[in-house]
């Protein structure tokens, strides 16, 4: 149907010509207004305290400590069951975060802007890899890192990133496609190529040595700091893409533990949700799939945007990591979401697929007709609260989600 | 009488056409691309699913939108 195909040329267009920026990091409260005290974002489509899986409570038990809304874990979940708590998905407020994804008002978000479309985007900063709240941990170590955090990375993050005027992320995603990362679970590259752009900066606008080798040290150990970024870049080359009348393309895909949803450009901000599936993949010693919470956080928003999953190829060394397969098998998992996706990223390319681009734009109608669902490079957090990270895999986007949207669209195509 | 011809003619005769090697290629279901490839027969595997995996109704929408 032409004005389909009219409609994802545009959405592509939108994709494709953004321009993110990472520019700066401050408090959540100030990015977002509407937070207000008591009030919780979370990754995924809309959910209340009852579905919440064990990783979601734990994260949001600790979360409410954290910023002072309850004494303890105990009294938090006493609350959070009473009710004293609102919750929002961080995609209604123009931000994303990962696993259980959560965003308060203290909490320091990094802030990507699109300079195309002068909208911005935001997600906190990653804690590192183990017990982090992201996979469910609340206790004194995760919420003693949080507030370093508040009080010492974030400001010199934003410190920095003003002085600097803020660095070009497409250049970076660029680079680091070429240095084996897919930006989902390998961000070792883009992690050192930001490190090494910010440490001047860092340095020029901090006078306590201490503190500048502490913020040297936090983001140069944890290969995985990018992600936030990526993320927070993702949704900022997505906002502009949604609520093009007749586009079938995904502008979001997100999962809070417990349902998985997307968002289709042409049905504008409804949700189409499906049960999340369970990963896929490796466990750290110790741990098995028995220990396994089903799949979660905002962070689908790469693959989104063909990375992750859609850049395999660019990272074989993930294939084994995620235990998906021989190394070689990357190429065909780059390929086979190209099926999918109305178009290539002409500026994100891969040189082991002699320089063809990443697949962008992930088509509702291209899924249902050939069954393929989105291939999702993540983290596995364990079910119990409290517990964190306990191995990485692949999961695939749930096809209820689109066969909702192929139906709803249709109806707003006015063919059903 | 030209190769071409002749295999033209063998097809429209329903002729010899397993006189000669049997080069196959398997579309869809592909346990007789297997089948063929454990006796050693080239096959070259097309994946291959109705649209929707067969679901009529979401294939009718998918066909009204020009998928």
């Amino acid at each position: 149907m032409k004005k389909i195909e009219d409609a994802n040329a545009e959405t592509l267009k939108r994709m494709l010509s953004g321009d993110p920026v990472l520019v700066d990091c401050i408090p959540a409260g100030d990015a977002i207004p509407a937070l207000k005290a008591g009030m919780i974002l979370h990754s995924g489509p809309p959910i209340g305290w009852d579905r919440m899986c064990g990783p979601m409570r734990g994260a949001v038990t600790g979360i409410a400590v954290f910023e002072g809304w309850a004494s303890d874990l105990a009294d938090a979940e006493k609350r959070a069951a009473g009710g004293q708590f609102q919750f929002a998905p961080n995609h209604h407020h123009g931000a994303v975060g990962p696993m259980t994804g959560m965003t308060t008002l203290s909490q320091p978000v990094l802030v990507v802007e699109n300079r195309t479309f002068g909208n911005r985007a935001y997600c906190a900063i990653n804690e590192g890899l183990g017990k982090v709240m992201r996979f469910g941990g609340n206790d004194a170590e995760v919420l003693g890192r949080l507030a370093w955090m508040r009080d010492e990375l974030g400001p010199a993050l934003g410190r920095a990133l003003r002085d600097m005027g803020g660095i070009p992320l497409k250049v970076l995603i660029s680079r680091g496609l070429s240095m084996g990362d897919e930006m989902h679970q390998r961000n070792i590259a883009c992690s050192s190529l930001l490190l090494r752009l910010l440490a001047p900066a860092l340095a020029r606008t901090m006078s306590d040595s201490k503190v500048l080798e502490r913020c040297l040290d936090f983001i140069g150990r944890n290969d995985q700091f990018f992600l936030n970024v990526g993320m927070a870049m993702g949704k900022s080359i997505t906002d502009p893409a949604r609520g093009i009348e007749s586009s079938s393309i995904v502008t979001a895909m997100c999962r809070n533990g417990t349902d998985f949803g997307i968002r289709v450009s042409g049905t504008g901000d409804r949700w189409f949700t499906a049960p999340v599936e369970m990963p896929v993949g490796l466990y750290f010693p110790g741990f098995s799939e028995k220990d396994a919470n089903p799949d979660m956080g905002d962070s689908a928003i790469v693959e989104t945007v063909g990375l992750g999953g859609f850049a395999m190829a660019a990272a074989p060394a993930v294939v084994g990591f995620v235990g998906a397969g021989p190394a070689s098998e990357a190429a065909n998992y780059t390929r086979l979401m190209g099926e999918i996706a109305v178009g290539i990223n002409p500026e994100w390319t891969i040189p082991s697929l002699d320089y063809a681009g990443v697949p962008t734009g992930i088509d509702i109608r291209r899924v249902v007709a050939t069954q393929i669902a989105p291939t999702i490079n993540t983290g596995i957090a364990h079910r119990q609260p409290g517990v964190g990270q306990v191995g990485a895999g692949v999961v695939k986007a749930p096809m209820g989600c689109f066969e909702e949207a192929l139906v709803a669209f249709a109806e707003k195509m006015g063919v059903a | 009488m030209s190769a071409e011809a002749r295999d033209k003619d063998q097809v429209a005769n329903g002729g010899n056409l397993l006189s000669r090697p049997v080069k196959v290629v398997n579309i869809g279901l592909d346990r007789f691309a297997k089948e063929l490839d454990e006796q050693s027969v080239p096959v070259v595997q097309v994946e291959w699913a109705p649209p929707a995996g067969g679901n009529a109704k979401l294939a009718a929408l998918l066909a009204k939108l020009g998928s």
